[in-house]
């Protein structure tokens, strides 16, 4: 079974107040439920339904995703460095699955 | 714009191209000379319905090489589905059955205002009306570290012929569990879905040969032609294959090191086995050295008759065109070179001149037995060229379906190339 590679681009180290970018792309079909197989019968409906950003274990950036939302989400946002520590990407699929990355970002 | 089955798609068309079949021509005296430089898709069509038009006029075909290798359908080669022999036509059947003067030579200098064609080996050619195939060129300014020279390491593979054996041995002796990086253009370019059909078709060698390599894209794009078939097809053909990384994400491919065969985006350094670098594109240097480019980097042109805007007496078919919604594909060259032809014809014979009918066919295979078809009608509007109407697969349709599109392309292939080359 095909598992989700997850990809995340953030800086290593950032100074003291610096707003900087961060973009996340994952490999996910985004299966709607609403699509017939050729027999009639409806697909199951699977997407990424949260985007989850932590930085030591608080929630810095979240996202609900919906059925309207592209195939191989992209997710672009900016955080401001405040203290070094362990950023956590989660991406959070119908049925339970779970994605996840993770860095350390250095706070000069 | 209505969408419109295949079937009826084709009912329609094919009412409209045999009313395109030409002027009835009023015989004369003297013969008009056309010369038609370039023998590729469109200049082989152009010179031989100019030929089939009037008997007055006399057409010669300039072309260094001695036969045309088609790029439709090398994505198959890649794969190791046919042979390069079987994409490859020559002119003989141009030049004995429809009397055009096929010369083997490069043309180095046009005196628009003399009306004459300099070739490479020495003799002048006299015309009435020039018509220019030059294709396209590579603009390898835009990528630090990749050049003509790089090109015999790291192929580009987009003109069929040595650069496609090159990837193909690569992909032949890559080890199982390799990356296959490819570098994909930003538009315009030759081909539209070729980059992906490329992918596709690679991940079915994959499949069967190498299961454990994967291949992964990088683009200069945000968005790609057809995009919705081939994740779908990616998905339940080739899961976790292949990987697509937008120009967005990346922030573009900066440069390539031919000698770490790796590829440098905005942030990061990728490296991988086997790199195909499909660069930007321009029309062909021919256009560019005798004056028919502006600056977009292509060719502007009437949109009825193909004539270039910047030089009078000059037509230009085509991928090296800038010919509005029309994208760069053989099957556009072919329907436009139809167009120039029967306007030249009109022109050098006073016979009455028709609207062109143009049209566009694409069949791309996602696996062998799954292919996906295009087929859309175009008309000049405006100073350029806009969509009439269009019929493109679907994601939902059965395997049926895309087994009996596959069968039909080959079949397409067959009649497209008699059309072109006799």
């Amino acid at each position: 079974m095909f598992t989700p590679a997850p990809r995340v681009q953030v800086p290593s180290a950032a100074a003291n107040g610096e707003v900087f970018p961060v973009k996340t792309l994952i490999s996910h079909q985004m299966e709607t439920g609403l699509r017939h197989d050729d027999q009639g019968n409806a697909i199951p409906r699977k997407i990424l339904n949260k985007f989850i950003c932590r930085h030591n274990d608080v929630v810095v950036f979240s996202v609900d995703l919906h059925e309207a939302i592209a195939a191989n989400p992209f997710i672009e946002f900016y955080l401001r460095a405040t203290e070094s520590g362990r950023l956590e990407f989660v991406w959070e699929e119908d049925g339970g699955g779970i994605y996840v990355l993770e860095h350390h970002l250095t706070v000069a | 714009m209505k969408s419109r089955t295949r079937r009826e798609f084709g009912r329609l068309t094919g009412g409209l191209a045999l009313a395109a079949l030409g002027p009835q021509l009023a015989a004369s005296e003297t013969k008009a000379r056309v010369v038609v430089v370039g023998g590729g898709i469109g200049g082989a069509t152009a010179a031989k319905y100019l030929a089939a038009s009037a008997r007055t006029i006399e057409v010669t075909l300039v072309e260094p090489k001695p036969n045309y290798t088609t790029c439709f359908f090398s994505n198959l080669y890649l794969a190791g589905l046919c042979s390069l022999e079987s994409l490859t036509h020559g002119y003989e059947t141009l030049a004995q059955r429809y009397g055009i003067n096929v010369i083997h030579d490069s043309v180095t200098a046009v005196d628009p205002v003399a009306k004459t064609l300099e070739l490479k080996s020495g003799p002048k050619l006299p015309y009435d009306r020039v018509v220019v195939a030059p294709g396209i060129a590579f603009n390898y300014d835009a990528l630090a570290g990749y050049d003509e020279a790089a090109t015999q390491a790291i192929p580009n593979a987009w003109n069929a012929g040595p650069q496609t054996q090159l990837l193909r041995r690569q992909l032949e002796s890559m080890e199982d569990g390799g990356v296959f990086l490819l570098v994909a253009p930003p538009d315009p370019f030759r081909c539209p879905p070729a980059p992906y059909e490329r992918a596709s078709l690679v991940a079915y060698y994959f499949k069967q040969y190498k299961p454990h390599s994967r291949i992964l894209i990088l683009d200069a794009k945000d968005s790609f032609n057809a995009q919705d078939l081939f994740l779908d097809a990616w998905e339940r053909h080739y899961r976790g294959m292949i990987e697509w990384l937008p120009a967005q994400f990346t922030g573009g491919v900066k440069a390539i090191d031919v000698k770490e065969r790796s590829v440098r985006t905005a942030s990061d350094t990728f490296k991988a086995a086997v790199v195909n670098v499909i660069p930007p594109q321009m029309a062909g240097q021919f256009a560019q050295q005798i004056g028919l480019v502006d600056q977009s980097g292509w060719c502007p042109v009437d949109p009825t008759t193909f004539e270039s805007k910047l030089q009078p007496g000059t037509h230009v078919v085509g991928d090296a065109t800038n010919a509005g919604d029309m994208p760069k594909s053989a099957f556009v060259a072919n329907s436009q070179a139809k167009a120039c032809a029967f306007a030249i014809a009109a022109t050098l014979t006073g016979s009455e001149r028709v609207p062109p009918h143009l049209f566009n066919t694409c069949y791309t295979f996602l696996s062998p037995d799954d292919a996906v078809s295009n087929a859309v009608s175009f008309k000049p509007a405006a100073g350029t060229i806009k969509i009439v109407d269009n019929f493109v697969s679907q994601v939902q349709e059965s395997a049926e379906t895309r087994h009996r599109t596959a069968r039909e392309a080959h079949s397409w292939y067959a009649a497209f190339t008699r059309d072109t080359f006799g």
